[in-house]
């Protein structure tokens, strides 16, 4: 290499002053300078959201926790004592705690509900995990043998002394109206969604009416109907029970929502599906059962788990017209004398929000999970 | 119209099949071969009247009321099945035959009377609206109201009755109204309202469930006539007098000193009218013509005691509610409670 | 057998089979055996109807309607005394069923659009807010919330006596917020009128400032122009004729104010809890519009020298309102039934008023719950025909 002198070349002989180190991106101050304090409105945002925390978080863990009277056999554990401030009162929870999960189920006959909610968690495990076997057989028996063996269990007869439905309450009728529903609105549903993608103009316009009409109007009106008009529309003397009432109510309710769901996955088969089902020369009921129903049902059971949070939910307006759900139970207690303090109303409100939310949020995780693991299949 | 639901009747009959001809069967008949009366109660819960117990066991007047005519079909006050029904349900309940009998503290009035096609059968308990306040307030007398805002369940008797009554007088108020008494409680209770109105006897139950029952104060006015009573449906004369008798006969035990723990020892009384009350003596029948046996009577008591002793349990001294019997004393004590003799 | 015979067999045959196997000819086919059993169902459950309504004695009709309905509603937003009859009672209730749904809609949506923003924030403390809200609030029953609410409003309030004046004779207690009721006076008409006025007028100006931007590339303030327009127009008119308003100022008379309008804690404990649920479904639907936008769009903006602001109302929003319509739909439509749930905590609305009060009073289940039923029917109809409209104005218009 030789060397180049020329007049040209700069060639610096002192070192620079160095340069203050960039803001550091790692640890928590470059994380806070990044997500937090960006720009003046982020500041701005941020301080105003650290003063909200600042100011509502500990009073409510004082309120939830520390304050929060844990035991005790009836209202005078919850009552304020020389001016302290008293907080959630979990005791009354706890007192409750079997009217809120059975209603007024016998107590010495509460092992039937139990066993039937184990035996529905253990199976609905199994159908809904992937990677356990035999799904498929799982599904048949929860399908079939479960609604007779639970039928049997909660109501009783064949050995088992009958157990009113007017005496069951609590999370035991939000699970029975909840799960009904969404059962028996699947087969209507596809019955609709088929009918309303018929060619056929008659039933066409059939089913189209009754989706827009039972979507159109409120759950509440409908169950108003299904619990005072439902016994005037049968033959005289035909008498059915109320929770059977609220639940023929809440399938049809349902029904049409689920019929909309399933017709989305029903125009994302390609039509060469329907094609090719035509070309092997299957029927239409042949084609829809063996080609274009599995593959639209897998599609829509992301569809289907949210239908069933949203109804879910909507199990506690079985309240308004008597029912004792999860919800009615727990707010029947309030009006209890042996009970009654300010504190016993919002801890009963948050606890059965707690419990709703457990159920809808692990659904919407299970929801989102199988929506993830189908993308990967049929997209184009 | 008419020719329109003849033939929609006749379209209807190749549908209905069989199933019309078991209308004309009597409601005696129709409980009989089922096994068990369907009564219809407070299906939110009215303590004393209509509630059921932790364990699920329904309790109070009314289900006396129902238990009483089960003991008089069946010799047996078990036989009997409750459905809960909320305000809005009850007379659609009886009217569907979904209940074959509806005592859930309901007052009887001309309308409901003659336009729902039901028929009251009788009072149980003599019942009038009240006011409750809170004693902060300083109000001593109903007429102080004016302006206040009130909480009322809805669908009630008591809704319009308040209204008649501020109207009347010239006042001005607010109804907050709520759908369930559980809700209308709970808004007094917070404050929502000034004054609280319901039947008089609903009014002292509530009292004890609030945060600070002796804060609220039942003020002396009763702004209304509130008999409640059992109903039946229209036009099943057989069964009506049933359910009236068997109220009937429990007033009557009470008058002449028969209680559940001493009926055995009065069937040997010599007092004629006890004699026809209990079925005792050759000829002396008088449940046969009405469809029941010759003890039905007998049965009503044994199985549930005399109408004083219903009382006292449900509602009396023996509960929490303590209310006095006041209109609901027999008439030979100075109360309403009178029943036509048995002969 | 001869071989002529069997054709002839076989043609016949084959002529069963063409219609037998027909699919029009099966169509129609089942569809009459459908029609025949819609037909005799119908039949089957309104002679039941009738059979038992005439058991049991009652009319059928709508006579009732017309009777005096004798009970007071806390809410009355057009005239309503104790002598109405329960059509007007039933106004009275769809009236309020529509205010409650209208202001839910305006909060829901703006809510909605904030929360849904959030949650796409660089600012890591209010995405994650803004998601601790979402999955609260959508996991939790609208009624619970309900109860809630009204329980949260009714504790933090003070009696009226105690209340918290504000400015303006307002009045905030468990009573609700009391504040001066405007009278218009003479004249006031014509300020309602120059309304739509100076609407007309804004939209001639919006129209007039982009042919201009088209023709010549100026743009013009035309969003602070309307606004102006609007608001200044009627209330240079207003003050120019004298002001023709007067209050009615609220009193406190005995328990209660007396005078002046008031928004009941039914009403705030209803709008918060249907404008929170509601908003937690919005903003979701929000999140994925925005999401739906690739990020090509807003850097081509960025290259263009379009302002961050600019950026999302021209480029961003219009994109996404396309993806966000639709869904945004069926939530309105959601609201407006679910505001129904009134009932549970003593707003007066449709279900509360008719297919409670006087539902109750007149036993005419059948009339009652059929119209209301009908009524709700109409207004989703109505909200799915406007937002569809809508949609048709902001769909991609494709080429």
């Amino acid at each position: 290499m030789s060397r180049i002198e020329t007049d040209t070349v700069f060639v610096r002989r002192d070192f620079l002053e160095p340069e203050a180190p960039p803001p550091s991106l790692g640890g928590f101050p470059g994380w806070a300078r990044k997500n937090l304090f960006s720009s003046p409105l982020n500041i701005v945002i941020s301080l105003l959201m650290l003063f909200v925390l600042v100011w509502t978080l500990p009073s409510l863990i004082r309120w939830l926790f520390i304050d929060a009277v844990w035991t005790g056999t009836d209202r005078e554990a919850c009552l304020p004592k020389n001016g302290e401030p008293v907080g959630a009162c979990w005791a009354f929870v706890n007192a409750k705690l079997a009217q809120f999960t059975f209603g007024s189920y016998p107590a010495d006959q509460r092992w039937r509900p139990s066993l039937v909610m184990i035996l529905f968690f253990v199976g609905l495990a199994w159908v809904a995990i992937p990677k356990l076997p035999r799904r498929r057989e799982g599904v048949w028996l929860m399908l079939t043998a479960f609604p007779v063996l639970t039928f049997w269990l909660l109501y009783g007869g064949l050995g088992l002394p009958v157990v009113e439905t007017s005496n069951w309450g609590g999370l035991l009728v939000t699970l029975v109206v909840a799960i009904t529903g969404i059962v028996a609105s699947l087969p209507l549903g596809i019955l609709l969604a088929l009918g309303r993608r018929s060619k056929l103009p008659f039933i066409k316009i059939v089913s189209v009416v009754f989706i827009e009409v039972w979507r159109g109007v409120p759950l509440i009106t409908v169950l108003f109907m299904a619990s005072v008009m439902l016994p005037l529309f049968l033959p005289t003397g035909v008498n059915f029970d109320k929770l059977l009432r609220a639940l023929i109510g809440v399938a049809l309710f349902t029904g049409a929502y689920m019929a909309e769901t399933i017709r989305g996955g029903l125009q994302a088969i390609p039509k060469g599906q329907y094609e090719g089902a035509a070309s092997l020369g299957l029927s239409y009921w042949q084609s829809m059962r063996l080609i274009i129903l599995p593959q639209a049902l897998k599609i829509v059971i992301p569809g289907i788990v949210n239908s069933f949070i949203s109804l879910f939910k909507d199990t506690s307006l079985v309240m308004i017209i008597g029912l004792y759900d999860l919800l009615g139970s727990i707010q029947r207690n309030f009006s209890d004398a042996s009970w009654s303090t300010p504190s016993i109303a919002p801890t009963g409100l948050i606890f059965a929000a707690a419990v709703f939310w457990v159920f809808c949020f692990s659904m919407s995780r299970y929801s989102m999970y199988m929506e993830r693991k189908l993308n990967t299949g049929h997209k184009r | 119209m008419r020719s329109n639901t003849f033939k929609i009747l006749l379209l209807g009959a190749a549908f209905v099949g069989a199933s019309a001809v078991t209308a004309s069967a009597g409601t005696l008949d129709e409980i009989k071969a089922k096994g068990f009366v369907q009564c219809g109660v407070n299906g939110t819960g009215l303590a004393g009247f209509g509630a059921p117990d932790d364990a699920g066991n329904w309790k109070g007047l009314d289900v006396d009321a129902c238990r009483a005519v089960a003991a008089a079909v069946f010799g047996d006050p078990s036989k009997v099945k409750f459905t809960g029904l909320s305000a809005k349900e009850r007379f659609t309940a009886l009217q569907s035959k979904e209940i074959d009998m509806l005592a859930r503290n309901s007052t009887n009035t001309m309308s409901r009377d003659t336009q729902l096609g039901i028929t009251f059968t009788g009072t149980n308990y003599y019942d009038g609206q009240g006011f409750m306040v809170k004693k902060s307030l300083g109000v001593s007398s109903a007429k102080d109201l004016n302006g206040a805002s009130v909480c009322v369940q809805s669908g009630t008797t008591t809704e319009l009755n308040l209204a008649d009554y501020f109207k009347s007088n010239g006042m001005t108020f607010n109804a907050v109204v709520f759908e369930k008494q559980e809700e209308a409680d709970a808004a007094y209770d917070s404050g929502r309202c000034d004054a609280y109105t319901t039947d008089a006897s609903g009014l002292y139950s509530i009292r004890l469930k609030m945060t600070n029952p002796d804060d609220s104060l039942v003020l002396p006015e009763i702004i209304s006539k509130e008999p409640l009573g059992p109903a039946v449906r229209q036009g099943d004369d057989q069964w009506e007098s049933i359910v009236r008798w068997t109220h009937y006969a429990m007033l009557i035990a009470e008058e002449f000193g028969v209680t559940q723990a001493n009926v055995d020892e009065m069937k040997t009384s010599e007092n004629p009218e006890v004699q026809r009350l209990l079925g005792v003596g050759e000829g002396v029948d008088f449940g046969t013509p009405v469809g029941l046996s010759k003890e039905w009577a007998y049965n009503v008591i044994k199985g549930v005691g005399n109408y004083g002793e219903s009382f006292e349990r449900n509602v009396g001294e023996g509960s929490p509610l303590k209310i006095a019997r006041g209109l609901n004393a027999l008439w030979s004590k100075g109360g309403l409670q009178y029943a036509p003799p048995i002969r | 057998m001869t071989l002529r015979d069997k054709t002839a067999d076989d043609s016949s045959r084959s002529w069963v089979r063409a219609v037998l196997y027909d699919a029009t000819i099966r169509g129609w086919v089942f569809q009459g055996l459908v029609l025949i059993f819609l037909v005799l169902f119908s039949a089957w459950v309104i002679h039941n109807t009738a059979a038992n309504l005439r058991a049991a004695n009652i009319p059928f009709g709508f006579d009732f309607l017309n009777m005096r309905a004798g009970f007071d509603i806390s809410q009355k937003p057009i005239n309503y005394t104790l002598d109405s009859s329960h059509a007007q009672a039933f106004k009275v209730g769809l009236i309020n069923t529509i205010i409650l749904s209208a202001l839910g809609i305006v909060f829901a949506t703006i809510i909605g659009f904030v929360v849904g923003i959030s949650r796409l924030s660089g600012n890591w403390l209010l995405a994650r807010a803004a998601t601790v809200y979402v999955e609260t609030l959508r996991n939790v029953p609208l009624l619970l919330q309900l109860l809630f609410w009204y329980k949260a409003v009714l504790s933090v309030l003070p009696g009226p006596r105690q209340g918290y004046m504000l400015p303006f004779a307002t009045n905030l207690s468990n009573r609700g917020l009391t504040m001066p009721r405007p009278i218009p006076g003479a004249g006031f008409d014509i300020v309602l009128w120059i309304v739509p006025v100076a609407v007309v007028l804004a939209w001639a100006v919006a129209r007039w400032a982009r042919r201009r931007q088209v023709a010549t590339g100026q743009s013009f303030p035309v969003f602070r122009a309307s606004l102006g327009l609007i608001i200044g127009l009627p209330l240079v008119v207003f003050l120019a004729i004298g002001a023709p308003l007067t209050f009615e100022y609220p009193e406190l008379k005995g328990f209660n104010f007396v005078g002046g309008m008031v928004i009941h804690p039914e009403l705030t404990a209803m709008l918060l809890g249907i404008s929170l649920y509601t908003a937690s479904f919005i903003a979701e639907t929000v999140r994925a519009g925005i999401l739906a936008v690739s990020t090509g769009q807003s850097e081509a903006a960025f290259s263009l020298g379009l302002r961050p602001s600019q950026t999302m109302r021209l480029i961003i929003v219009p994109q996404a309102m396309r993806v966000i319509i639709p869904p945004l739909t069926s939530q309105y439509l959601n609201l407006t039934k679910n505001s129904s749930l009134a009932l549970a905590i003593g707003y007066p609305d449709l279900v509360a008023v008719f297919a409670g009060s006087t539902l109750n009073i007149t036993g005419h289940a059948i009339e009652v719950i059929a119209i209301t039923m009908a009524v709700y029917l109409a207004l989703s109809l109505i909200t799915a025909a406007l937002m569809n409209w809508f949609n048709s104005r902001v769909a991609l218009v494709e080429r």
